[in-house]
């Protein structure tokens, strides 16, 4: 893990993507630092998913440079992919879990796939996720068509984590939950976080979340990050489209910036 | 990061002293675990773990070392140290895990458990019969109140459907039926020549296609086409509540979904038997030219050997097939369940019931119309 050592987890520069010729995302630069929790807002329909599904080699980008831990995906030999992949965690929105295997299957997966390990142990460690993210250890044994959407979310997270990785990419993790259970889950990352230096990326429109949890705040608009950095910052720039985004922040009562 | 050491084990007057060092990450889970399980038959009633020198640290070398500490029921003083501050948390969090033992599995002794799946077997097959009679019903009463009301219909949906199942199917359709046809023809002149009876090639490939083969493999052809897409495409919608969404819309899925599907079907199988049996047809006269028969004398002879109860008794067949291969499908679609595998289950099991029940049908009409004489 010596590059984890590197100031910046990931770093996009100038990047273009563009669908049948209409234009997502504008020439975007956004650097994440290694560490940290960086929360990504923008409108519903903005390119959020689409500047993480880039990141991620999922969609094809018109032009710039993506590097993840300094493997920049175009350059980057097999192998390197290989190494970079068992390092990142993904949350989709919708959990996409495996609906033909059961909750402790989708959580062993990732671990099967790259380590050696006795399946007793890989079932304790199964367990031990599935029980950190808030769930029992009985709800390993259903499958994803049996659990409510808090519930997916939190599998979903599981199987992000499984491996432990260096940098997870969560797409709206808190969507489904309560705000309890959102909260508990902020703590989660948090702790993941401290422990294991884990980098965050996070599309979120959790004001609590973006709040507590988030070390940076970057905001999407017209396919440019308009604005970045802590909560008050973002607060105080001018961008149009982040005032009125914040505005119902600003004007809560209890918008005295919680520190985590 | 090759082999660096991980654990080392100093075992001194009545305590076991475990010092770990490296990275106690999931890349060394195995190793990790190897070791300790080298040091667990120590009888020691004192066991120190030394977690001072772990440089790397996560919920795999956590969960190795909350299993150190629990140990193996044996009563053991456990004293943890040097605990970086850092790793704190995690280790609290892994604690809490794994408290509760796995429920035990339930085992039924073999031949007690073939048997109960033959009694699930039979009522899934008695389920599976009502299932199709209350669509049958459900499908007769809609068809009497859309009569009443040609609205209800749908002509759109059904001449789309009409579309897919019927106007697309037509090239494989013929391509298979004129290779049936060409091979029948084969066969008889290969065989039929060795006592001069070349002649009657026309009448075992004009009876043979007119009333079993052409209806026979278009209908399979059909099952396989069409019937395994009405299953998955009923049965995704099912996966994604979209037929919950038309329900509470105040439509009937069966309206809006399943009677344009079966009625185009229903359609459109008779005229694909048709156009199958006219390329087999072609296809037994290709044939019969290579093997020196004139054109000309194909079609006469043709028209001496087949009667119009042949061509009928093909026809008759054809739209009963066509709904129970849309019916079978349907149901099939209705029955998915949340998970991809059990899409594929249902497709698989909606092609395989409608070729077997075809076949069954075609049987069965076979001895009713030798029954009255056609």
């Amino acid at each position: 893990m010596e590059d984890a050592s590197a100031p910046n987890a990931i770093e996009v520069a100038d990047l273009v993507v563009e669908f049948a010729g209409k234009r997502v995302l504008d020439h975007l630069s956004l650097d994440v630092r290694t560490g940290e929790i960086l929360g990504l807002v923008g409108a519903s329909g903005g390119g959020k998913s689409v500047l993480l599904r880039t990141m991620l080699g999922l969609i094809p980008k018109r032009q710039g440079r993506i590097a993840i831990f300094g493997v920049d995906q175009d350059k980057a030999t097999l192998q390197e992919l290989q190494t970079l992949e068992r390092r990142w965690g993904v949350l989709y929105q919708q959990g996409a879990l495996f609906s033909s295997l059961s909750v402790f299957q989708n959580i062993e997966f990732p671990i099967r796939e790259y380590l050696r390990i006795p399946q007793r142990l890989m079932r304790e460690i199964a367990t031990a996720k599935l029980e950190m993210v808030g769930l029992k250890s009985e709800d390993g044994e259903k499958h994803p068509s049996e659990l409510s959407g808090g519930m997916t979310n939190r599998v979903a997270l599981a199987r992000a984590l499984a491996l432990d990785p260096a940098i997870v990419f969560l797409d709206e993790p808190t969507s489904g939950l309560d705000p309890i259970a959102a909260g508990e889950f902020g703590v989660l990352i948090q702790t993941l976080q401290r422990t294991l230096g884990l980098t965050v990326f996070m599309v979120t429109h959790d004001i609590v979340a973006l709040r507590t949890i988030c070390d940076r705040i970057a905001a999407l608009a017209e396919g440019k990050i308009v604005a970045i950095g802590s909560m008050s910052q973002v607060l105080e720039t001018e961008d149009p489209w982040v005032k009125s985004y914040f505005r119902s922040v600003r004007s809560a009562p209890s918008s005295a910036p919680a520190t985590p | 990061m090759g082999l660096e050491r991980l654990v080392v084990c100093t075992a001194g007057a009545g305590q076991l002293l475990i010092s770990g060092s490296g990275a106690w990450t999931a890349d060394n889970v195995a190793r990790l675990k190897a070791v300790i399980d080298d040091a667990r038959p120590n009888e020691a009633p004192k066991l120190e773990i030394d977690m001072g020198e772990v440089r790397e640290f996560d919920t795999f070398g956590a969960w190795i070392l909350e299993r150190l500490m629990r140990g193996d029921g044996r009563p053991r003083q456990v004293s943890l140290v040097r605990l970086p501050e850092r790793f704190r948390d995690l280790v609290e969090d892994v604690r809490q895990t794994n408290r509760s033992a796995p429920p035990p599995r339930q085992r039924i002794a073999w031949p007690l458990a073939r048997l109960a799946d033959i009694g699930r077997g039979v009522e899934a097959a008695g389920a599976e019969a009502l299932r199709m009679a209350a669509m049958v019903g459900a499908l007769v009463e809609l068809f009497g109140v859309a009569l009443l009301a040609p609205r209800r219909f749908r002509l759109t949906s059904i001449v789309h459907q009409l579309d897919r199942v019927c106007v697309r199917s037509v090239p494989i359709i013929v391509l298979i039926t004129l290779l049936i046809g060409a091979i029948i023809a084969q066969q008889g002149f290969f065989h039929f020549r060795q006592f001069g009876a070349d002649d009657y090639v026309v009448d075992l490939v004009g009876i043979l296609t007119l009333r079993e083969i052409g209806v026979l493999i278009v209908s399979i052809m059909v099952a396989g086409r069409s019937g395994s897409s009405y299953t998955a495409e009923l049965g995704s919608m099912k996966m994604r509540e979209e037929i919950d969404a038309l329900r509470t819309m105040g439509r009937d899925p069966l309206e809006v979904l399943v009677l344009p599907r079966i009625i185009a079907l229903v359609v459109a199988l008779p005229l694909l038997a048709l156009i199958g049996a006219m390329a087999a047809l072609i296809g037994g006269g290709i044939v019969a030219s290579i093997y020196g028969m004139e054109p000309s004398l194909y079609v006469a002879r043709l028209r001496e050997a087949v009667s119009i109860s042949d061509f009928e008794v093909g026809m008759i067949k054809a739209p009963f097939m066509a709904l129970v291969i849309a019916l079978v499908a349907c149901i099939e679609g209705f029955q998915v369940r949340g998970s991809s595998e059990s899409l594929g289950a249902r497709t698989t099991s909606s092609v395989v019931k409608a070729i077997f029940l075809v076949i069954v049908l075609d049987g069965i009409f076979a001895m009713f119309f030798s029954s009255i004489g056609m």
